[in-house]
């Protein structure tokens, strides 16, 4: 019989990494430099590659016959449950940057946790793609300070994005319920501590970009209990366009 | 100010034990995000584990004019090579 | 006597040697790989938008990251191949411009819609089986970096067609509805294909003095047919039909016979008529104004950086 728990922890895990990546791929074929179209596919890949993974996880605690495309193709915006940072337009390249390196501030020290979950399988997951999340985290480190500390207009850009975007941050530690009850047997992850080496982080890149955090930061969530920004209709319609034209069909 | 990012060249070692390779080049502005693209650009088949990355204009070429004077003079060296030297057939590894 | 310099490089073309980019070279060989290479740059960038319209739209995740690692590679080889261009002396930046400005050319078939799913098959399978084509040979080519791009992208693309022609045949062997979307999808994408390899000879000038200089290795209708004979009997396994009435098997040569190519939609495309190169290239050049101000950020950084470096050195 499945925990619902853990497989509702499972599908959170998934959505955000799978939404996140869906985004990404916007990208491939319009990056700014030739280049970074390619590092922005690389890490689109990784993430969705991660979502397949927990999605799979999810279908066998699920059973009944269930696959890892029912979960990112049939479901409805109220039955996501991924954080809304990652629902987020793209915009410039600036604000891209910046919603990845919010993401990675949590993702990397979440799966170096995870990577020690006392569930075999999540453990395993978490082990698998804190690698890939440790690049990212790089990547756009690297790209906050360049662009921050770059010519007056990226500067610009930069501090627009991390105003837009930090909204959006505090979200990624608050906890469900079933996550909350995950943590005491050790299958979930204790988000305070990660909140913790998430914002060391992050202070210690906006301070080297040259940025400033916004004083006034009002959090806004919903994502978690399925209630989306109105971005993500739209990301639905494309991504679930085949399932709706032609429903249980293989491709 | 120059549009262009500069041009760097590319070398990836496959494995250890075997020397970084030229495997070509790329556009960055500067050493570290070469690396980063070097990653990202020509290792996506798990081609590599170790990257160089030099600027294109800071490499000094010997002139291929110069290939005769440089490289023909070698050709009539036959004592360097081991089959220059007769030993009878009894010796049979050296 | 003494051999000119000109003498001399024809011998070693002739010899099947390479040429390397310090090497002397003739000016018309030089401005002849440079037209050429950039080309077949353009064409892996633009021909990553047709594909990347499907990408969010993809039916199934293990589609999506194929399709996705495909669109990517692309990216790759139109990375190689201005890299390979670039040792001839131009920059990317100038080579983009070109493609901008509507100077340079890029493949034709780029500029025709992707509607449904099984484009994207159909691409795969027909596209990139025609690029294979055209560029195995070019792994041979008497430019030094040109021939080792070209090793590196026929290394990669290889998945691709497959890609597209496992795509074809599930659609083929699903419902009536999408076979008929794959029938579609090849009546749509067969004749563009056929064109891919370039006029007919007689009409196509510069290849003889290409093949002379080992560029080319075979002409645009020899490899056009090995095409068609490739690709026939794998549209009878997937039991859909190739819309050409006048196909039919030579059993004398084993070649099939095929019908006359629409040279006037060719050059109507080519021109820019297309139903969608001025799509195309609005979006090539939009992505390049847009990150104009990332490229200049990135400069500006890596200065201040290499100042701080200095000072911290004089200090």
């Amino acid at each position: 019989m499945k925990n619902n728990d853990l497989f509702k922890y499972t599908l959170q895990l998934a959505d955000d990494v799978m939404i996140l990546g869906h985004r990404l791929s916007e990208w491939t074929g319009h990056g700014p430099v030739l280049e970074q179209d390619i590092a922005l596919s690389n890490i689109a890949l990784d993430l969705i590659g991660e979502a397949r993974n927990l999605y799979q996880y999810a279908a066998k605690q699920e059973g009944n016959g269930k696959t890892e495309d029912d979960y990112p193709y049939k479901r409805d915006v109220l039955q996501w449950t991924n954080a809304l940072i990652v629902e987020q337009k793209n915009g410039d390249f600036a604000q891209t940057i910046v919603r990845q390196f919010l993401f990675d501030c949590y993702h990397y020290y979440h799966l170096e946790a995870l990577s020690k979950s006392t569930d075999e399988q999540m453990a395993f997951i978490g082990a698998k793609s804190v690698k890939e999340a440790r690049y990212h985290l790089q990547y756009s480190a690297e790209w906050m300070v360049r662009l921050g500390d770059g010519t007056e207009e990226s500067h610009a850009r930069m501090q627009q994005a991390i105003e837009d975007k930090m909204h959006y941050f505090e979200e990624l530690f608050i906890p469900t319920a079933a996550e909350s009850r995950l943590v005491e047997s050790g299958v979930a992850v204790d988000l305070a501590p990660i909140r913790v080496k998430a914002y060391a982080k992050l202070n210690e890149v906006i301070k080297e970009s040259t940025l400033k955090l916004p004083e006034d930061i009002y959090t806004q969530q919903g994502g978690r209990n399925g209630v989306h920004t109105e971005h993500f209709g739209y990301i639905l319609a494309e991504l679930q366009y085949m399932q709706k034209s032609y429903p249980n069909m293989q491709w | 100010m120059n549009k262009n990012l500069p041009l760097y060249e590319i070398f990836i070692r496959s494995k250890n034990g075997l020397h970084h390779k030229h495997v070509g080049s790329l556009h960055a502005s500067d050493p570290q995000m070469a690396i980063m693209n070097a990653r990202d650009v020509y290792t996506r088949r798990q081609e590599g584990i170790s990257i160089w990355v030099i600027e294109s204009k800071d490499i000094t070429a010997s002139n291929p004019e110069d290939s005769d004077a440089f490289y023909a003079p070698a050709e009539d060296k036959v004592y360097r090579h081991p089959t220059f030297y007769d030993l009878p057939d009894e010796v049979k590894h050296m | 006597m003494e051999l000119s310099l000109e003498q001399k490089f024809q011998e070693k073309i002739d010899r099947d040697e390479r040429i390397e980019p310090r090497d002397w070279m003739p000016d018309s060989y030089r401005k002849t790989l440079v037209r050429q290479i950039s080309q077949h740059a353009h064409s892996e960038l633009v021909g990553m938008l047709p594909e990347g319209n499907w990408i969010s739209r993809a039916p199934s995740l293990r589609r999506k990251l194929g399709l996705m690692a495909k669109v990517q590679d692309e990216a790759g080889h139109g990375l190689y191949l201005y890299s390979a261009a670039e040792t001839l002396g131009v920059e990317r930046d100038t080579m983009f411009d070109q493609l901008h400005s509507g100077k340079a050319k890029y493949s034709s078939i780029f500029n025709y819609p992707t509607l449904t799913w099984a484009d994207i098959g159909a691409i795969g399978w027909l596209v990139d089986g025609a690029a294979i084509m055209n560029q195995v040979p070019l792994c041979r080519c008497s430019y030094g970096p040109y021939a080792r791009a070209m090793v590196r992208v026929c290394k990669e693309e290889s998945f691709h067609q497959r890609q597209g022609f496992e795509i074809m045949l599930t659609l083929c062997q699903g419902t009536p509805e999408q076979k008929a979307m794959a029938q579609d999808a090849l009546n749509r994408w067969w004749w563009p294909s056929l064109m891919m390899f370039g006029p007919n000879d007689a009409e196509s000038p510069n290849t003889k003095q290409s093949m002379a200089w080992n560029i080319k290795r075979f002409s645009n209708d020899e490899l056009r047919q090995r095409f068609v004979d490739m690709t026939v009997p794998q549209a009878e396994l997937l039991g859909i039909k190739i819309p050409d009435p006048d196909l039919k098997l030579n059993e004398e040569t084993g070649n099939y016979h095929f019908g006359a190519i629409n040279w006037d939609e060719f050059w109507q495309v080519v021109k820019g008529h297309g139903p969608c190169n001025k799509d195309r290239l609005a979006a090539r050049v939009k992505a390049h104004e847009e990150g104009a101000w990332v490229r200049e950020a990135a400069m500006a950084y890596a200065e201040k950086q290499e100042n701080r470096l200095n000072k911290a050195k004089t200090a």
